[in-house]
């Protein structure tokens, strides 16, 4: 991804920002000005939670140019809470633990390097949800 | 200084942990650089994923300073990060920070260097900032991916890890600041010089006078000003660069085992450096009960030490699971050894 494409993009890679239609209220992601549920404009900004779950994924041992360092990697379609599926990497997750249902969170982290010199482009992936050890 | 306080009560209204998931055994290292015949100097340390580094350490931690603060992050004043490992020479963490966190585009943002003092560095200048009434609130990191030279003694506990705090006014805070002390001084104990990729140590200053001079004079000199022994405080957490420092200077000054035992945590993730005593304080923070008292001390080489005083407050209470607690982090625990750790590092490239 190029450094302009990154920047037009920061919020919703960087803290997964979309939008919510006005209209009827669905949440939208990738923002897409246009409500596919309504057809009515969607333009205002939202920030979504960042939990859902696994409703798909695919190991990736062949990856595309820029990748490579992380390969073998998961790349899985996520069914936010709010509605949404999101394609994203997988990251801090065993290969035997992955499984359709597996509750996520969204963090942001490392996608690629360009080269010694250039940008580091940061973006969304998921993790399995933080384990919390009650007080 | 003996000792410094803002104009106006300034405190912690929101902390927030990160530590990576991967543990390198000291074993690993002892086994590929000698024979399994050193004396290990901690259990095992902290490694990030390959696709982790302080900005995107630095992203969770503030969130869950965020969440636990329950501020809107467009009122932070300031985002500021301490590290030795920043990821651009010149390009500043804070501002990706910022961007993610929602904290952009009113406020001040900058890379705070000083060895592993860097994040108390930064919490001294948040404390001012608000502390003056220039900002309402502000957001101070101190984190670190620590890398040392392979074979070297500082590969054992080079570690990686922090913590996030974000200060605002003395009546919303979970821990109020009653008073901090600095001090500095030129010390030739550790070193890295532009495109070395690995730090040098003088291993005859590091203690003394490095560490001790430094961290007990801080700790003296605001116990004294403060009026307070070690029995009136109720927990210290000092810099973490191994087991020993710490404990040492914790009975130099009169504290007791139990007392530094919650902020404790080198032996399970080795020396995060600019995050060891932020996340030694956020493992206090976690357990403290009202009305107690922290006495916090960092180091950095080069040197100099930030000491404060923090009294816990009753918002303690409800604030502190609204976000992971620092043991939650360390117990996520994913043993690697020392070929994956290569390869995580970046020591190895396909
Ligand atoms: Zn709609």
């Amino acid at each position: 991804m190029s450094g302009p494409s990154q920047w037009r993009r920061r919020q919703q890679r960087l803290s997964l920002t979309g939008e919510i239609c006005p209209q009827c209220s669905a949440r939208l992601f990738p923002p897409r000005d246009v409500c596919p549920h309504c057809g009515g404009p969607a333009r205002i900004p939202y920030a979504l939670g960042g939990r859902g779950t696994v409703y798909s994924f695919s190991r990736i041992m062949s990856a595309p140019e820029g990748y490579e360092a992380g390969a073998p990697y998961y790349v899985a379609l996520v069914a936010l809470d709010e509605g949404p599926l999101v394609t994203a990497q997988l990251t801090d997750v065993d290969p035997e633990a992955v499984s359709i249902g597996m509750p996520v969170e969204m963090v942001t982290r490392l996608m690629k390097r360009d080269g010694d010199r250039g940008l580091i482009d940061y973006s969304f992936k998921f993790r399995p949800v933080l384990e919390r050890m009650a007080g | 200084m003996a000792v410094m306080r803002p104009t106006l009560e300034v405190g912690i209204i929101g902390y927030g942990a990160y530590v990576p998931r991967y543990r390198l055994p000291a074993s690993e290292v002892n086994r590929i650089w000698h024979d399994g015949e050193d004396a290990e100097p901690i259990t095992e340390k902290a490694v990030p994923g390959p696709d982790e580094d302080t900005v995107t350490m630095s992203i969770e931690a503030a969130r869950n300073a965020l969440a636990r603060a329950a501020v809107d992050p467009a009122d932070l004043g300031a985002v500021w990060v301490g590290s030795e490992s920043h990821p651009y020479a010149v390009k500043p963490t804070s501002a990706i920070v910022a961007e993610a966190i929602g904290a952009v585009p009113l406020a001040l943002g900058a890379d705070w260097q000083f060895a592993c003092k860097a994040g108390t560095e930064a919490l001294q200048a948040a404390v001012a900032l608000v502390g003056s009434g220039m900002g309402r609130y502000a957001l101070a990191i101190g984190m670190d991916t620590a890398q040392g030279r392979p074979g070297d003694a500082l590969e054992y506990t080079a570690a990686a890890g922090g913590a996030g705090y974000i200060v605002g006014a003395g009546d919303e805070s979970v821990a109020l600041l009653e008073g901090s002390s600095s001090r500095i001084s030129d010390m030739p104990d550790f070193w890295r010089r532009p495109g070395a990729p690995y730090p040098e140590h003088a291993g005859r200053f590091t203690g003394d006078p490095a560490y001790f001079e430094h961290v007990e004079a801080a700790s003296w000199g605001l116990m004294q000003a403060l009026g307070y022994g070690a029995s009136d405080l109720d927990y210290a957490v000092f810099h973490q660069p191994n087991r020993r420092f710490p404990q040492r200077a914790a009975l130099d000054l009169g504290f007791t085992r139990e007392q530094i035992a919650p902020g404790m945590l080198v032996d399970r993730i080795g020396n995060a450096y600019a995050g060891s005593s932020l996340l030694g304080l956020s493992a206090v923070l976690d357990v403290a009960r009202p009305g107690q008292r922290i006495l916090h001390v960092s180091f950095g080489s080069g040197a100099g030490s930030d000491a404060f005083v923090w009294h816990v407050t009753e918002r303690i209470t409800a604030r502190r699971d609204a976000a992971p607690r620092t043991e939650d982090y360390v117990r996520r625990r994913k043993e690697i050894d020392y070929a994956t750790y290569a390869r995580y590092r970046g020591k190895l490239q396909r």
